[in-house]
């Protein structure tokens, strides 16, 4: 078989052994010429995974910087009474057919997860790979009433606007949404008006921000004086971002640096951008961990509260019993707790008996460091 | 649901969905939030959605970036 591809795209390059070397050398003479360790969050989940997988974590801790994680999981930072509600759903109405992403159905409530449901004769939980695999249910089963539960970040959030607005054009009676739809930027600032954790700098998610591009970032340099950098998902590319990062710590200049410019314009993806604002609005939205926060979620204008399966089912989205885990997710997804020191690691809690939803999200931080760490403890 | 490598465009329909190939295996991916794209393009699909086309040319230079950096650490 001839090779694939040339050099450009395979992904070798960004994996290469000597490029991360190189990478790890030029971030290691810049932490001693600053002469302390850096604490850096790396917001999003795939990029945790991206260091745990290619070992990257110690690596970097011997070039002068500690990685920590942040709140980039959309199932994690979803609260309960989202899940909870949809399985009061299902199990007291007939014919309702629950769809959502797979991981979703694992999160552990104090009502059960949806995966251990036993819905109402007629009622169904499904899993779909994308909002509109949902409405294409809908149009299959016109007896049944299809709603879609979906959390997201703006990654995620164009694809469920272009299905709500897909769903208005169509015109079909049975098919709701539930979105739990969440904003980046919002919840750094709320990170870092808290003042709970210390951070040097920040690496941006590269592909919120292949959606809202550089300039959604800035308050972070201009504002908190932070350092930042987006960067891609390939270990060169977090290396890239790191390097980044530390090098504007040393040179007292905070920017939003864009490391991944083969994926990232600055201005975004406009299409997707107005799409989204089309359908949705902003409202102050509660974050697991990080409470409420201004403007950080998204949610249906008024014009297409046809489609709210909120409304449509009178579901009361609202904290209910907590449940009495000792779960500490909302620690976690502030970076104010790695998750080896969560008492329940690799104890009680595992991928099989998740205690939390940090691990049960394949972005969790929990999961990825129990699936890559072995379940090592730290001493 | 999200996949962080790109896959390649190797079919384009009528009504705004195409094919894109990862190492040979084929995902079906609506491309209505990127107008333009091409067969042979790289993209990334999130959600069932393309959402960003690969700039080549930056590509590029990322590359060669890693080269410049090889050449720091070799005169050390
Ligand atoms: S290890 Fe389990 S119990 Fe502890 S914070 Fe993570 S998900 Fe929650």
């Amino acid at each position: 078989m001839p090779p694939r591809k040339s050099s450009l795209e395979t992904l070798s390059d960004w994996r290469s052994g000597p490029t991360i070397r190189n990478l790890l050398r030029a971030i290691s003479r810049e932490t001693e010429a600053i002469n302390r360790p850096l604490r850096i969050m790396e917001v999003c989940g795939t990029h945790t995974m991206t260091l745990h997988r290619s070992g990257l974590k110690p690596l970097l801790k011997e070039a002068g910087v500690v990685m920590v994680s942040g709140p980039g999981c959309p199932v994690c930072i979803t609260p309960d009474y989202y899940h909870e509600a949809v399985i009061d759903l299902v199990t007291s109405q007939k014919n309702i057919i629950a769809t959502t992403f797979g991981d979703m159905t694992r999160v552990p409530t104090g009502r059960g997860s949806l995966q251990t449901t036993v819905p109402s004769p007629g009622s169904e939980i499904k899993i779909v790979y994308s909002p509109d695999e949902a409405l294409e249910l809908a149009g299959q089963h016109p007896e049944k009433e299809v709603m879609f539960f979906g959390a997201g970040f703006e990654t995620t959030i164009p694809a469920i606007a272009f299905t709500a607005k897909k769903a208005a054009a169509t015109g079909l009676k049975n098919f709701t949404l539930l979105a739990a739809l969440w904003l980046i930027p919002p919840a750094l600032e709320a990170i870092l008006r808290s003042g709970e954790v210390d951070i040097d700098g920040f690496i941006y998610p590269g592909h919120v921000s292949v959606i809202i591009g550089q300039q959604a970032y800035s308050f972070v340099a201009e504002k908190y004086r932070l350092p930042g950098a987006i960067a891609g998902f390939e270990p060169a590319d977090v290396l890239l971002g790191i390097l980044s990062v530390v090098r504007q710590v040393r040179a007292g200049r905070p920017e939003v640096a864009n490391e991944y410019r083969r994926a990232v314009r600055a201005e975004g993806n406009p299409g997707a951008l107005a799409l989204m604002a089309e359908m949705l609005e902003p409202y102050e939205a509660e974050w697991r961990g990080l409470g409420r926060i201004k403007n950080s979620g998204l949610r249906l204008k008024s014009e297409w509260q046809k489609l709210e399966a909120a409304r449509r089912f009178n579901l009361r989205l609202q904290p209910g019993k907590s449940l009495k885990s000792g779960c500490r997710c909302g620690e976690v997804l502030k970076g104010l707790l790695e998750p080896v020191d969560c008492p329940l690691f690799a104890r009680h809690c595992n991928p099989d008996h998740p205690q939390g939803p940090c691990m049960v999200s394949y972005e969790g931080a929990c999961l990825i460091e129990y699936k890559y760490s072995s379940g090592e403890k730290k001493k | 649901m999200c996949l962080a490598v790109p896959g390649k465009v190797v079919s384009l329909q009528d009504d705004g969905t195409g094919q894109v190939d990862y190492m040979g295996t084929t995902v079906l991916a609506n491309f209505s939030l990127l107008p333009g794209v091409k067969v042979g393009d790289w993209v990334i699909v999130h959600a069932g959605f393309a959402i960003s086309r690969l700039d080549r040319a930056e590509a590029r230079r990322t590359l060669r970036l890693f080269q410049e950096l090889e050449k720091l650490n070799s005169a050390d």
